[in-house]
C-alpha cells in the first residue's frame, strides 16, 4: 500500500507523523473552504452571465433605436455631424470606475457621470432642433447600456478566471495533495510499523541468543565438573600399595 | 401683362421645369420603394424612374449618404442647367436661392475657422448648390477677423453680414445664432425681391417665404426652451415677415412653454391644425412600443414637436404644389427645387429605413406628388 502513489520524501519518525497529519488536516479544510469560495462565485457568475444575455439584448435594440434616430435627425436636417464635432468642447458623458469586492475577488464596475452640458444645444435652431436633441437622449441612452454591458462582461471574464483558477486549486488539493499526504501518512506508518516488527524480531533474536549463550556455557560448566569426579576417582583406585610411603598432600579446599 | 412677354425670356425654362416636375415620384413610385427588400432592389426600382442608372456605378453596398448625394448631385446639375440659361429678372430669382445654402455653407467655414481646422477638406462637404466661385477664398483665412472681411468682400452673402453682424461677434455668438441671424435676413431681403418682381411671382412666393419665416420662428421658439438662449436674443432670430408677423411673433417671444406657442398661433388658421396633437400621438406611439419603454417618458414630449416638424414639411408640399397651378411666375422654379429636396429626404428615409430593417416606420415619408 504504502509504495503506490507518490509521496513526499520525508524521513519517517514520529514527529514527521505528526506533522503531515496536521497538514492533511490543513489541507482538507482550505478544500472545503475554496470549494464554498468557488460556489459563491459560481452563483454569482451566472446571475451575471444572465444580466450579459439581458444588456446585450437590450444593447441591440437600444442602438437600434439609437442610429434610427440620426436618420431622422438627417431627414429632419441634413448633414450635421461636422457642427457637432466642433461644437463639442468637453465631454458631458463621463465613465467612473469603482471597485466591487465578491468573495475576495475585485471587480471593477463601471458608472455613468453624465453633466448635463449644453455643447451644442442651439444646433438644429432653425430646424430639426428637437430631432438633434431627442437623437442626443437616445445615443447617451445608448452609451449608457454600453457602459453597463461593459462593466458586465468585464466583471464576467475577471470571474471566469478567478474561478477557473479556484476551480484548479480545489482540484489540485483533492486529486493531487490529499492523496500524497495520505500516501505520506500510510508510509510513515508502515515504516513505523517494520521499524516495531524489526525491533521486536531483533529482541526475539538477541533473546535467543542469549538463551542459547546460557545454555552452552551451562553444558561447559557440567561436563568439568564431571571430568574432576573421575579424576577423583583415578587417584583412588591407584594409589592403594603403600600407604605409608606416599605421604598424602595436603588437601586444601 | 406678365402673362404676355413672360414667354419671351422665360417660356423655355417654364416648358423644362414642368418637364423636371413631371419626373418627380408620384405614389405609385413610392408604394413599390416601400416594397423593397434590400437596397439593390430600392435601385431597380429607382431605375425604372428619371432617375435611371444614377447608381449604376456605384460598388456594393449602397450606403444611404451615396443615394443622398447621387440624388443631390442630379438636382444640383438640373439646377445648374436652368440657372445658366436664365436672363434677368429669374437669373437674379436663381442666385435667391442659392443664397440659402451659401449660408449653410459660409457658416460650416466659420465653424472650421473657429475651431482652427484646415478648411479645405470641409469645402466638399459644402453643399453643392451653394458652392459660389470665390469660397475657395474664404479657406484662406485662418482667424476670424480675416474670415470676416474676406466674407464682406469675396460673398454674395455680404449685405446680410455688414447689416446683421461686427468682426467681434462672430468669436462668441453661438454659430447657430448666426445662421439664424443670416437666415432671418435672407428671407427679408428674397421677400422684398419677390415683392419687386410683383404679379403672380409675388403672390405666391409671399405665401410661401411667408411659411418658411413663420417656420423657422416657431421652430426657434420651440427648440430654444431649455437652453441659454435668452428671450431678446430669440426674439432677434424672427424674421419680420410671415402670418405671424408682427403680434404673433411677440407672443413667440415671450412663450415659455409648447402650449403657449400654440396660443400665439391660434390666429392662422392653418398653423392651429399643426397644433393639433390627439389624433397624431396615438399614431407614433402605436408604432413604437419598444421606443416608448425604452425611453421611458422622453419619447412622450418630443413626440408631439418631432411630429409638428412633420406636419410642416408635409404644408410646405403643399404649398410648393400649388405653386405649379399658376403659370407665368417664377415661384416654380423655386417650388421646384423644394420639392426635389423634399424627394430626396423622402430617398432617404426610405432607404434608411430599408437598410435599418424598420419597417413600421417606413410610410413616414413626406410624398410629393
Amino acid at each position: 500500500m504504502s509504495g503506490t502513489g507518490p509521496r513526499e520524501n520525508i524521513f519517517p519518525t514520529r514527529m514527521a507523523l505528526t506533522n503531515t497529519k496536521l497538514r492533511l488536516k490543513g489541507a482538507q479544510t482550505g478544500h472545503s473552504l475554496l470549494a464554498k469560495k468557488r460556489d459563491a462565485l459560481t452563483t454569482r457568475f451566472r446571475a451575471i452571465l444572465r444580466k450579459v444575455d439581458e444588456a446585450k439584448r437590450k444593447m441591440g435594440r437600444v442602438m437600434q433605436l439609437a442610429s434610427f434616430s440620426l436618420a431622422e435627425v438627417t431627414y429632419a436636417t441634413g448633414d450635421i455631424s461636422y457642427l457637432v464635432q466642433e461644437q463639442a468642447k468637453s465631454a458631458t458623458f463621463k465613465v467612473k470606475a469603482k471597485q466591487d469586492n465578491v468573495s475576495g475577488v475585485i471587480l471593477p464596475a463601471f458608472e455613468v457621470d453624465r453633466v448635463q452640458g449644453s455643447d451644442f444645444n442651439l444646433t438644429g435652431l432653425g430646424r430639426g432642433g428637437q430631432q438633434v436633441l431627442r437623437s442626443k437622449e437616445v445615443y447617451a441612452k445608448a452609451v449608457e447600456t454600453l457602459v453597463e454591458l461593459a462593466s458586465l462582461q468585464t466583471a464576467f471574464t475577471i470571474l471566469d478566471e478567478v474561478i477557473r483558477a479556484t476551480n484548479r486549486r480545489v482540484n489540485a488539493i483533492e486529486h493531487v495533495i490529499i492523496p500524497r499526504l495520505d500516501n505520506t501518512i500510510k508510509y510513515i506508518a508502515s515504516e513505523l510499523d517494520e521499524m516495531d516488527r524489526e525491533e521486536f524480531f531483533r529482541l526475539k533474536k538477541v533473546q535467543g541468543k542469549k538463551k542459547r549463550d546460557a545454555e552452552a556455557s551451562e553444558a561447559l560448566r557440567k561436563a568439568a565438573a564431571e571430568r574432576y569426579i573421575e579424576v577423583e576417582d583415578i587417584q583412588i583406585g591407584g594409589g592403594g600399595g603403600d600407604l605409608i610411603d606416599t605421604k598424602d598432600e595436603d588437601i586444601i579446599f | 401683362m406678365e402673362a404676355l412677354f413672360f414667354n419671351v425670356d422665360n417660356g423655355f425654362l417654364e416648358g423644362i421645369i414642368r418637364g423636371y416636375k413631371a419626373g418627380l415620384l408620384t405614389q405609385t413610385h413610392y408604394s413599390n420603394l416601400t416594397q423593397c427588400e434590400t437596397i439593390e432592389d430600392f435601385r431597380t426600382q429607382l431605375s425604372a424612374t428619371d432617375y435611371g442608372n444614377f447608381l449604376s456605378n456605384e460598388p456594393l453596398p449602397i450606403s444611404t449618404s451615396t443615394i443622398t448625394d447621387k440624388a443631390t448631385q442630379l438636382l444640383v446639375d438640373q439646377f445648374n442647367f436652368l440657372r445658366s440659361n436664365a436672363v434677368e429678372p429669374l437669373n437674379k430669382f436663381f442666385d435667391y436661392i442659392t443664397y440659402a445654402y451659401m449660408i449653410d455653407n459660409v457658416i460650416l467655414l466659420i465653424t472650421g475657422t473657429l475651431h482652427e481646422r484646415d478648411t479645405h477638406e470641409l469645402l466638399e462637404r459644402c453643399h453643392p448648390l451653394g458652392v459660389f466661385d470665390t469660397m475657395p477664398a474664404l479657406c484662406v483665412a485662418t482667424n476670424v477677423e480675416e474670415l470676416y472681411h474676406s466674407v464682406l468682400v469675396e460673398t454674395p452673402l455680404a449685405p446680410y453680414f455688414r447689416e446683421c453682424l461686427s468682426a467681434a461677434d462672430l468669436d462668441d455668438l453661438n454659430i447657430e445664432i448666426i445662421r439664424s441671424t443670416l437666415y432671418k435676413a435672407y428671407l427679408e431681403d428674397f421677400y422684398a425681391f419677390c415683392q419687386k418682381i410683383g404679379g403672380p411671382t409675388a403672390d405666391v412666393m409671399a405665401r410661401i417665404l411667408s411659411f418658411e419665416a413663420d417656420r423657422r420662428t416657431i421652430n426657434i421658439t420651440i427648440n430654444s426652451f431649455g437652453t441659454e438662449l435668452s428671450k431678446e436674443q430669440r426674439a432677434n432670430l424672427f424674421p419680420t415677415i410671415g402670418r405671424l408677423f408682427p403680434e404673433g411673433n411677440n407672443a413667440l417671444a415671450r412663450a415659455d412653454d409648447i402650449e403657449q406657442v400654440r396660443m400665439a398661433c391660434e390666429g392662422v388658421s392653418e398653423y392651429r391644425a399643426f397644433f393639433d396633437n390627439s389624433s397624431s400621438s396615438a399614431r407614433t406611439n402605436g408604432g413604437n412600443d419598444s421606443t416608448a419603454h425604452l425611453l421611458g417618458d422622453l419619447s412622450d414630449d418630443s413626440g408631439p414637436a418631432a411630429d409638428l416638424e412633420d406636419r410642416f414639411f408635409l404644408h410646405e408640399v403643399h404649398l410648393n404644389k400649388q405653386a405649379f397651378l399658376q403659370q407665368f411666375q417664377y415661384s416654380i422654379f423655386y417650388s421646384y427645387v423644394k420639392l426635389k429636396e423634399q424627394e430626396i429626404r423622402s430617398l432617404t428615409w426610405i432607404a434608411e429605413c430599408i437598410a435599418q430593417d424598420a419597417r413600421d416606420r417606413i410610410h413616414d415619408f413626406i410624398p410629393t406628388f
